[in-house]
């Protein structure tokens, strides 16, 4: 098993569109790096320079200790996971997973073992002699990650494999590519523009926009400590509230006149200077307690998730979302005093996006 | 139509049945005559039901042949068969294989290829046929199996039909099989040609009866009364100057030239439907 490193990879495709605008990444041995981004963030592209389908235009990738800029997919020790699982439709599911170890001339036992435990892994023994037209979605996918695992490759590449379930079965297949790849121990790259697949999937996280690395971490520190607005609103849901203020002073900020203390701000902002202060719809409390700032937000409806409620309305003349246990707000609330965490505020520059946090 | 009226039903199987018999009665007439003696058919009052003569007329026909053009239908069907196979399976390996260059590889000038096989759909044999008459002969090709075959070979449809269908194979199952380490031969041998096994019936049914139906070019390059077509055998039986027409001989063999298209098609026939309208992969 091994890692991949990339450095400064770039791509350009015909008419000087450039896709992906030198990243660099190092993804430890055995780690689950999950690529998000919304769609056209050169995530996909990015994952098939890494396959080989795709050439280099600049850089350079390294599997392990190869630079594989100039491998065939096939010598790349990698298997990949297509969106639309790419099954051969004519041939049984035995043969779908053999084929590859065929091609490398595999002994037939050898083939045989390996597909058989695959099988057994991923429970798709009765299905061995059909064809992939009589599987279910969910029985597709799973043949699909057995071509992948029968393969025993140094990483695996995920391209949306889930994107084609439906909901329910998007859930217990992530669950289930999780417990299989902390079984494997394979490294793994999965690319995704689903957040909650991002979040749950994820050892390192990797939030892309227009073809360059917003931020790389852990989930928790992504979502505790975005370093862009843009990882600040696409990381979460609902989205990050963002509101235009101005500094006050050290550990304090004001929206529409009034005051939020804050945690983690840069020092030495000039007071009177825009900024722009973020809080998660999930993070403000109704009602006002004690040593904590408050805002006022005037609330135009509410919608009903079951357990929680979001009210959408105004603080400060600015759309605003709060997310609130049922039962804690009336629903006919129409003003509302919302208490502020300092801890819970994230400040972002208005020019350059970039976060106002502790250096 | 959902609502159920009668009247408009009748018309149209009316409607229908007419065309049937349109279409089928000379069929009939053809399969009648050559159950018949020459006399019965010249007096003008052939029955409609079969004759007794069935059991002379085809051996006859088959191992002998008219009293003029005197060369047994049986050697011409071998003719017939050798040509229509030739073109049918030459078309498909020529086209199948232009289609894979042409969706498949990145080469200089590939649209121009591709328009040039499409371009030449507007010169079919009977526009080119004396540049081509003049190749073939200088070639020594008159009189010969390959002059009759291979110029109705290059066949711009075929490609085209192959084309449609590579280009609606996903793009991931060739990824896929990169990644699973076959190659550009592998790949066609093992995912590209099973897939098409379809569209080559529907096209080895159209190639087979466009090859056995050829008139006008067998007709300028084979001489040789042993080198004849059906269709031309037929046509020379029925033109005769000096003496009467054989008849119920010129029926028999319509009758044995209908045979094998036919049997090509009821072979073929769910296959080649499959083929033509197959949209899912």
């Amino acid at each position: 098993m091994a890692g991949v490193t990339l450095d400064t990879v770039r791509k350009i495709y015909a008419g000087n569109v450039e896709a992906v605008k030198g990243v660099s990444l190092g993804i430890e041995d055995g780690s689950f790096c999950v690529l998000v981004g919304p769609s056209g963030c050169g995530k996909s592209t990015l994952l098939r320079m890494i396959a080989g389908l795709e050439t280099i235009s600049g850089g350079e990738i390294k599997i392990g200790n190869r630079v594989v800029n100039q491998v065939e997919p096939a010598d790349r020790d990698i298997a990949m996971v297509f969106q639309n699982y790419a099954l051969y439709p004519h041939m049984s599911v035995y043969d779908n997973m053999a084929y590859g170890l065929r091609n490398r001339k595999t002994p037939k036992d050898e083939i045989e073992k390996r597909v058989k435990e695959a099988a057994r892994i991923l429970a798709i023994e009765p299905f061995l002699d059909r064809k992939p037209r009589a599987l279910s979605g969910g029985q597709r996918q799973r043949v699909a990650m057995g071509r992948a695992i029968v393969r025993k490759p140094q990483v695996f590449l995920f391209d949306e494999p889930l994107s084609n379930l439906d909901a329910k079965l998007r859930v217990q297949m992530r669950v289930e590519i999780k417990r299989l790849q902390k079984a494997l121990g394979v490294t793994s790259i999965y690319v995704t523009h689903d957040q909650v697949e991002a979040m749950t999937l994820s050892d390192k996280l990797v939030v892309m926009s227009g073809g360059q690395i917003e931020q790389v971490g852990s989930p928790s520190e992504v979502y505790r400590r975005p370093e862009t607005r843009f990882v600040a609103t696409f990381i979460g849901s609902p989205p990050m509230n963002i509101l235009p203020g101005k500094v006050e002073g050290p550990g304090r900020v004001s929206v529409g006149g009034q005051v939020i203390a804050v945690t983690d701000m840069r020092e030495g902002l000039t007071p009177g200077s825009s900024i722009e202060v973020g809080l998660r719809p999930e993070d403000v409390q109704a009602g006002s307690a004690p040593g904590a700032s408050s805002l006022a937000m005037e609330v135009d409806f509410v919608e009903e998730l079951g357990a929680t409620q979001l009210f959408h309305g105004k603080v400060a003349g600015t759309d605003f979302v709060v997310q609130a246990s049922t039962g804690q707000i009336g629903a006919d609330t129409r003003k509302l005093t919302l208490s502020i965490d300092p801890g819970n505020v994230h400040l972002f520059d208005p020019q350059s996006t970039k976060r106002l946090g502790r250096v | 139509m959902v609502e159920n009226r009668p009247f408009a039903q009748f018309m149209a199987y009316l409607t229908l049945v007419i065309g049937v018999l349109v279409v089928a009665f000379p069929v009939y007439l053809a399969i009648m005559a050559s159950t018949f003696d020459a006399a019965t058919i010249i007096n003008g009052n052939m029955p409609l039901v079969p004759g007794d003569q069935a059991g002379v007329n085809y051996p006859r026909a088959l191992f002998y042949g008219g009293v003029h053009a005197r060369e047994p239908v049986g050697g011409m069907m071998l003719n017939s068969m050798i040509m229509a196979m030739g073109i049918a399976i030459g078309k498909i390996l020529i086209s199948i294989l232009s289609a894979y260059a042409v969706v498949y590889f990145k080469f200089p000038f590939r649209k121009t290829a591709f328009w040039i096989i499409f371009i030449t759909l507007m010169l079919p044999v009977e526009v080119r046929i004396y540049p081509t008459y003049k190749i073939v002969a200088d070639l020594g090709l008159l009189d010969t199996y390959t002059g009759l075959i291979m110029p109705l070979i290059a066949s711009a449809t075929g490609t085209l039909l192959f084309r449609q269908f590579f280009m609606t194979i996903p793009d991931e199952l060739l990824e896929a099989s990169k990644i699973d380490g076959a190659g550009a031969f592998r790949f066609f041998k093992d995912t590209l040609l099973p897939l098409s096994i379809t569209t080559i019936a529907a096209l080895f049914v159209i190639q087979f009866i466009y090859g056995w139906n050829q008139y006008l070019w067998p007709l300028l390059i084979t001489t040789k009364s042993s080198m004849q077509t059906i269709v031309i055998g037929i046509k020379k039986m029925i033109t005769t100057t000096d003496a009467l027409t054989e008849w119920q001989i010129a029926m028999t063999t319509a009758v044995l030239a209908m045979v094998p298209p036919v049997l090509v098609v009821i072979f073929m026939q769910r296959l080649f439907v499959k083929g033509l309208v197959e949209t899912e992969k």
